[in-house]
């Protein structure tokens, strides 16, 4: 088996990720640039969480992967076992024995608390990227707190569909101040965003920026008077487990188009159903 | 009566090249001010410098803001700059693909302002959208339409609307009819001057064309290698000029 530092980055570089992070913390919402390393695994696979993980890692934590909810994928598997391997740390399913989770695409359905750290995997930091492409003025707008052309996106979701169509990635304020691009999360997860107990970090290995959420901060969902805000999910109960709180994914389950509904978070889905909890679809 | 805009030795050079050399002038509230010459005697770079796009070596440029009265809008922060060119100032391209947001909707383009400075309800920002496309004579049924699918003359028009939903009262414009057909231009130029009159706009109007400061501009400067060489009310300078190089600029105008 081949040596590796503890977590895979040399010392330095975690020190440096750490600035970074304690930086980002400082200023919530705000993109704080890092100089991205090389990592074993291509960019899709969320270097920019795994090197914010590498640098928060220590002997005594416990790590959760999460992807879309699920423990169990290729993506999230691997990213485990990676941290198995050069870390040597314990890894958990289970939300609340974690003290460490890295996502990508959700928020764990179970509230998190002060002992935990919320860590997500970002492919496009910037949320103003779509409209205006050239990095310098977004970094211009965000210094001057001119953030229009946010609602635009929003005005043109509207005047084409009738409504706010965007559905992940949804854009926040920060606290008043900065406007976020929160990964891309349905919006069903945003209101969890504000106010949550546990450290929220984003980290974007492409793009090399990493921005903060700290414990209890305000997070707001962008939205119009007359279109406010919803956050919404499909309208069932889990098939498994039989929650009515929980975001669904929908699941193919023959080849005649049956489907059902469930908890994409498995975690929480098998703890309710562990529970007696049982849905319409369960076995 | 204070003046809205005033000019105070502005210069601006690039390395050993000179875009334009202390150019002083007052501009008073509804009035129209053309600036002609030929091209590379400094228009744009003089424009630029009044509109906040580029930074005067010297100079001032002091506007009568609604909030404080007269401030040196060279020396204000950047962000009471871009402030004021999203409020008050309204700044038309030539090309208008520089002024519009090609991958945005009409209303969209025009609400842009609107939600900049606050505005939060969609029905309302789309209505005043749809108002002013009516009033730049553009169809509210294309409301949603991208301007890519629009003409020269529409983009043109869409870009005024853009600009003017604010409710600015200083408008730069940077030959606004240039590349566009002559039928179009005089369309155009016909808006404008509806517009100016009914808004009671300020504006500084860049040209090259005679025939468009003769119908908007109330005052008139000439301008060679940077320098204003003549000044005065536009039918003066126009039918009487005094300096050798307007008289050649009107003459050659008069010979096409
Ligand atoms: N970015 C620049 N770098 C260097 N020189 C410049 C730059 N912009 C303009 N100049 C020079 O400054 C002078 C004035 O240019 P400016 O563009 O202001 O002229 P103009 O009157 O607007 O011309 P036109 O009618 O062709 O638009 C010219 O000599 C030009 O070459
Ligand atoms: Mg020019
Ligand atoms: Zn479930």
């Amino acid at each position: 088996m081949t040596e590796y530092n503890f977590a895979y980055l040399d010392e330095q570089t975690k020190r440096m990720i750490r600035r970074a992070i304690l930086k980002g913390l400082a200023i919530p919402g705000y993109q704080v640039p890092f100089a991205s390393r090389e990592m074993p695994m291509p960019y899709g696979w969320g270097t920019g969480g795994v090197q914010v993980s590498a640098a928060l890692l220590t002997p005594d934590d416990t790590f959760k992967v999460i992807d879309q909810g699920a423990d169990d994928t290729t993506n999230a598997v691997s990213i485990r076992s990676f941290f198995e391997r050069t870390a040597g740390v314990a890894t958990t399913t289970a939300t609340s024995e974690a003290s460490v989770i890295q996502t990508r695409h959700r928020i764990p359905e179970d509230a998190l608390t002060e002992n935990q750290i919320l860590v997500y995997q970002v492919p496009i930091p910037e949320p103003l990227r779509f409209l205006e492409p050239r990095e310098s003025e977004t970094r211009k707008m965000h210094s001057l707190e001119e953030y229009g052309l946010m609602h635009v996106k929003l005005y043109e979701d509207i005047s084409r569909h009738g409504h706010i169509a965007t559905s992940y990635a949804y854009p926040v304020k920060v606290e008043g101040r900065y406007v976020m691009d929160p990964s891309p999360i349905p919006k069903f997860d945003n209101p969890k965003l504000g106010n949550m107990a546990a450290i929220q970090l984003f980290g974007a290995g492409r793009e090399q920026r990493i921005y903060a959420l700290p414990p209890y901060t305000q997070v707001v969902s962008l939205d119009f008077e007359d279109h406010p805000f919803e956050a919404s999910k499909a309208d069932h109960p889990c098939g498994l487990c039989d929650a009515t709180d929980s975001y669904l994914d929908e699941v193919i389950i023959d080849d005649q188009g049956g489907r059902m509904f469930v908890c994409s978070d498995t975690d929480y889905c098998t703890a309710r159903q562990a529970a007696g909890h049982k849905g319409k679809d369960a076995a | 009566m204070r003046p809205l805009l005033s000019v105070q030795g502005v210069s601006k050079r690039y390395g050993a090249h000179i875009g334009c050399a202390d150019v002083s002038f007052d501009l008073y509230p509804g009035e129209v001010m053309g600036i002609v010459g030929e091209s590379g005697s400094g228009k744009s770079t003089l424009l630029n410098c009044m509109a906040g796009h580029i930074a005067p070596d010297a100079g001032k440029v002091i506007f009568d803001t609604r909030a404080d009265g007269p401030k040196d809008t060279v020396t204000m922060s950047e962000a009471q700059r871009r402030m004021l060119s999203r409020t008050d100032w309204a700044f038309v391209h030539q090309h208008a693909r520089d002024g519009l947001r090609m991958g945005v909707s009409a209303g969209g383009n025009v609400g842009e302002r609107l939600m900049a400075v606050g505005e939060r309800h969609y029905g309302d920002i789309r209505g005043k959208a749809t108002d002013w496309l009516e009033r730049v004579e553009i169809d509210a049924t294309r409301v949603d339409d991208r301007p890519t699918t629009f003409s020269g003359g529409m983009q043109q028009r869409l870009q005024i609307a853009r600009n003017l939903v604010t409710g600015p009262r200083l408008v730069f414009m940077d030959e606004p009819t240039g590349g566009l057909d002559v039928s179009v231009q005089a369309r155009l130029l016909d808006l404008l001057r509806g517009l100016v009159r009914d808004m009671g706009l300020s504006a500084i109007i860049v040209t090259h064309d005679l025939a468009v400061v003769r119908l908007l501009a109330d005052r008139l400067m000439v301008m060679k290698s940077g320098r204003v060489v003549e000044a005065g009310l536009t039918d003066q300078v126009l039918d009487d000029p005094q300096h050798a190089y307007s008289q050649l600029l009107v003459s050659s105008v008069l010979q096409v």
